[in-house]
């Protein structure tokens, strides 16, 4: 099977063209600046820049949350620094490592490299949401990672958990092969990837037994 | 009975919050009126700061204020200082800026104007000692007592080496035992061999960030360090306060491998600057930056001879070493020459070691710091020893690791315990050598397959530190970690003996760590695989103190003597009766003195009396230091087994099978052993094949500054089943019988895969990593390499 059909055909890909893209949409320049983090609806001081916020509302694990939004703010920022999501982990802030992937509609994205304008009227999940949020009952994923005692310093571990979660949609029977395939999105500088792949082949079986 | 702790898989207390995103690490805090701190970095490898403009960043809005060197504290000596207006390495930070956010700080550096006076400088160590070539200080490039000195080779030296020859230079450091040219004189086989080993960044997962604020006097520090207990005193030392007047909060690490050991030299930006605005200051460093500050392994140039008997025993080794060392120092390549001698037990060896300094990012333990660069280097030249003597490679490294009688360096150290052979044996075993090897060389289509072992050593352990543990009236033992939460579970594991000895199930046991405002005891740094061995010992020591105080509380509340109670499931027995834990914790306050700590052992470390007195009076204190002593340096071995492909048209070579067999005492966790000897493993692939950090000579900058650059291994870059063994044999000097495990295993990654590699290539040892494909393309096609042999960071 190839690495595509391991992906699935998702219906809106988020590539780092689309994010560029974006980017020159909403007019702002291509530069490190998207990666950094601006908070003045935090803050309330005046800073350097002209560019305004827009007051959004975003579905932020099966809730609408009202977020001040820069043209140029990445999905990870947005999280991380204005709804308190710290469970996103920034580990490159460019597309190279996975520790900050998020669910947009089910998919996993790098939240570092989406502008959060692009993920209006979809649906985003994080680590946070993966809880049973009536029960505090743990994801099937996450009930794995306990019995297999997985990860060691585990500031990759949501976003694996992430790439898990989506897997077991698009492939809930995913041989060792293919879970290596459908989680080579993550880095693991731990390289505990042994173990995270015990994670996935033992969340792939509880998956099947719900 | 309670439940056997140790030698169980029992899920770390911390792992549901890190998988839930609960858990904070440095970059997770907030606190209100928070400002956002960025770096100027240094554009160049040595310079020196003449102005500094800052008017323009000053003036922008949301700008608060800048800190520069002069705020922070500096030494004499090649000593980093957490910025500086002489920069030696591109990326040293000059100044920060604080800003009310990220983007406005980032602004503000970049309208910042500093005017940069360009040094001359050194990259490449080995060309800085040629007469007359550049140092990467303008005082010199040696410092020692007498302050700063220049330290070259003769021109005859260099005559000899650009000839290809093993030169006899004069060097700083050197040591000998045994008759070397006698030796030589009597061998078989003598293999000279000129080395390169490259320098690599650490990456771990989570770059340094830190955050800092201060109430009254007092600083909160929330930092991203290997050390707990540790790194705070190394943050009062550096900011010359009281260790008393910290709170320091390190709960949760994204990873360190040796670069955040006590802490690291940026953590005292926020606090700095936060103490001068009077905000809350949070640093996040950026993978790029971390690039730069955030350390790296140190790299070799080296000459090796190595003697042979017929049979196969290593009987001489000649080894030179040049160690760029960064502008700040290193001391690898002496672990290098120890472990050479330790693992090849020659009788004979000369060791000749140069370290220099250079203006390239700043030098630190990486995970196995010497030793797994010798290995890398060293193992392929003893299974080409074993090629040319017809011996078969297994037997050969049986045959030269040492058994129980070693003595090795200088000095004749000996070791608490040594099971190299029965971690070979094992390995040999498991892997099935004599199948596996005959496989070597076997050609299906492009690609050929090799076989290669790797063995290697580091230290794993130390001693006399103290543990701190109370039981409180709610019958729990709180166990007191001083040690660092970097993902190892040692914050967990190393208090299961102390657990195990008063009886308890593992529910009642809870951990208490990565705040020093809960008290915690004097500990190792979280780092040299010492923490299994040091605090298994420690708690073991304060699980004993605890043990006889539960029975003498017992004893003088129910009667009779104490010796005759026994532990069990949360109750203290004997004739008198029986009473739960929690009773006995509400008795031993009552009684006061030294069973609620109002009294403390005399003998306990004085950084840990204040952590102990936080906990007077809340409950039964155990507490002790490790005085269980032992006789010699205490080792761990892994031995890894690997198979290779390689294909000859493109060079690229694929891992298809990857075994490690560890020697580190008794097990405490399982799961966990598996997933250091692997993780290790897989992290000296990275060191030895993918991992190349590429600087530009003209201009002493790295290329390389990102994960892509110099990619460290991913899931695909390893096969999905890996595999891994233990001898499992007790170390006789310590209570609970374990060793360290973390750093061993990535000499053992890297070796089995230098050899496997030499192995698929007909026994030809390329003598050089990372083994890029397009260094492997050059030597199957006989192109010559668009590089000297012995150059550094080269591409």
């Amino acid at each position: 099977m190839s690495q595509t059909e391991l992906a699935g055909a998702q219906p809106k890909e988020f590539t780092r063209r689309t994010f560029i893209k974006g980017v020159i949409a909403t007019g702002a320049t291509v530069s490190s600046a998207g990666y950094l983090f601006r908070g003045t609806s935090l803050l309330g001081a005046a800073t350097y820049q002209t560019a305004t916020e827009r007051l959004i509302t975003l579905s932020i694990n099966g809730q609408d949350r009202r977020v001040d939004v820069l043209p140029h703010e990445t999905l990870a920022m947005t999280l991380r620094y204005k709804l308190g999501l710290t469970g996103t982990k920034l580990g490159c802030d460019r597309a190279e490592c996975g520790a900050c992937t998020v669910l947009v509609d089910g998919v996993n994205q790098y939240a570092c490299s989406m502008l959060t304008h692009q993920v209006r009227g979809r649906a985003v999940t994080t680590i946070e949401g993966l809880e049973n949020p009536d029960t505090g009952e743990l994801s099937v994923v996450q009930k794995a990672v306990m019995d297999e005692g997985g990860f060691q310093c585990a500031f990759c571990a949501p976003g694996f958990i992430m790439s898990m979660t989506s897997m077991l949609d698009t492939n809930p029977n995913p041989t060792r092969e293919e879970a290596a395939v459908a989680l080579s999105g993550n880095l693991c500088r731990c390289a505990d990837y042994e173990k995270i792949l015990n994670c996935a082949m033992r969340a792939a079986e509880l998956h099947r037994s719900v | 009975m309670a439940e056997k702790l140790i030698g169980t898989d029992i899920a770390p207390p911390d792992l549901h919050a890190k998988i839930t995103g609960r858990a904070k690490y440095a970059e997770d805090f907030r606190a209100p009126g928070m400002v956002f701190a960025k770096l100027l970095l240094s554009p160049m490898p040595h310079a020196r700061v003449r102005d500094i403009d800052a008017s323009r960043a000053l003036a922008m809005p949301g700008v608060i204020d800048i800190l520069t060197a002069d705020e922070v504290p500096s030494r004499e000596g090649p000593r980093e200082a957490a910025l500086t207006n002489h920069p030696r390495y591109e990326g040293e930070p000059i100044l920060a800026v604080a800003a009310v956010d990220e983007e406005t700080a980032a602004a503000a550096i970049e309208a910042i104007r500093v005017d940069f006076e360009p040094l001359p400088f050194a990259i490449d160590p080995l060309e800085s000692l040629r007469p007359g070539s550049p140092n990467a200080y303008v005082e010199g490039n040696q410092y020692g007592q007498e302050g700063w000195s220049e330290y070259k080779w003769t021109a005859a030296d260099f005559a000899a080496i650009d000839r290809g020859e093993f030169p006899d230079p004069e060097c700083p450091v050197e040591w000998s035992k045994g008759d070397v040219e006698a030796a030589f004189a009597e061998s078989e086989l003598i293999l000279e061999e000129t080395i390169v080993h490259q320098s690599l960044t650490h990456h771990p997962m989570e770059p340094r960030t830190n955050m800092a604020y201060w109430e009254n006097d007092r600083l909160y520090a929330f930092v991203s360090t290997q050390s707990t207990q540790a790194t705070k005193f190394a943050l009062a030392g550096a900011l010359e306060m009281d260790p008393e007047d910290i709170t320091f909060v390190s709960e949760y690490c994204g990873g360190g491998f040796g670069s955040k050991i006590s802490g690291t030299t940026i953590m005292q930006v926020p606090a700095l600057f936060s103490r001068k605005i009077g905000r809350p200051v949070m640093l996040r460093i950026t993978r790029y930056e971390e690039n730069y500050i955030g350390r790296a392994r140190p790299g070799f140039q080296s000459w090796l001879r190595m003697g042979f008997l017929g049979n196969g025993k290593c009987n001489a080794i000649d080894l030179i070493i040049v160690q760029e060392s960064g502008p700040y120092g290193a001391s690898d390549f002496n672990t290098a020459g120890m472990i050479a001698d330790l693992t090849y037990t020659p009788g004979n060896m000369r060791f000749r070691g140069v370290p220099v300094y250079t203006n390239t990012p700043p030098k630190a333990a990486q995970r196995g710091p010497g030793g797994a660069q010798i290995i890398s280097m060293m193992e392929p030249i003893l299974e080409k020893a074993a090629r040319e003597l017809g011996i078969d490679r297994y037997e050969i490294h049986m045959l030269n690791a040492p058994g129980p009688d070693v003595a090795f360096g200088p000095r004749g150290t000996t070791l608490t315990s040594v099971h190299a052979r029965e971690a070979l044996e094992l390995g040999a075993e498991m892997f099935d050598w004599e199948a596996k090897s005959a496989l070597s060389g076997q050609r299906n289509g492009t690609k050929v397959t090799g076989i290669g072992i790797g063995l290697s050593p580091y230290t794993a352990g130390s001693r006399d530190r103290d543990g701190m543990m109370v039981i409180r009236p709610d019958g729990k033992l709180y166990v007191h970690q001083g040690i660092g939460n970097l993902g190892t579970h040692s914050i967990a594991d190393t208090a299961r003996p102390a657990a195990e000895l008063l009886g308890l199930s593992w529910d009642d046991v809870v951990i208490v760590w990565g705040d020093t405002s809960k008290g915690l005891p004097r500990s190792t740094v979280q780092a040299g695989s010492q923490t299994t061995h040091a605090h298994t010992r420690a708690n073991h020591a304060a699980g004993m103190d605890a043990l006889r105080k539960v029975r003498e509380v017992a004893a003088a509340t129910l009667g009779g003597s104490a010796a005759a109670y026994r532990v069990d499931n949360g109750r203290v027995s004997g004739p008198g009766g029986s009473m739960t834990f929690g009773q006995v914790a509400q008795r031993a306050i009552a009684m006061g003195g030294e069973y609620d700590g109002h009294v403390l052992p005399e003998d306990i470390h004085e950084q840990t009396v204040p952590a102990a007195q936080m906990l007077v009076g809340q409950g039964l204190l155990g507490i002790a230091r490790d005085n269980y002593g032992g006789e010699g340096s205490i080792y761990s071995w892994v031995a890894g087994f690997a198979v290779v492909e390689l294909d000859v048209e493109t060079g690229a070579v694929e891992l298809k099978e990857y075994l490690g067999v560890t020697d580190c005492g008794t097990v405490l966790h399982p799961r966990s052993l598996g997933a250091q000897v692997l993780g290790g493993s897989i992290q000296g692939m990275g060191m030895a094949m993918t991992q190349r950090w590429v600087f530009d000579p003209k201009w002493g900058v790295p290329f390389a500054n990102r994960l892509y650059t110099a990619r460290p291994p991913g899931m695909l870059d390893v096969p999905a089943n890996l595999r891994w063994g233990s001898v499992g044999i007790a170390d006789p000097q310590t209570p609970v019988g374990a060793k360290g495990i973390g750093e061993p295993p990535v000499g053992a990654g890297a070796a089995a895969l230098t050899c496997a590699v030499a192995d698929a290539m007909g026994g030809k040892c390329l003598c050089r990593t990372p083994l890029t494909p397009d260094i492997i393309l050059a030597e199957l096609e006989g192109r010559p390499l668009p590089f000297g042999r012995l150059d550094q960071h080269v591409g």
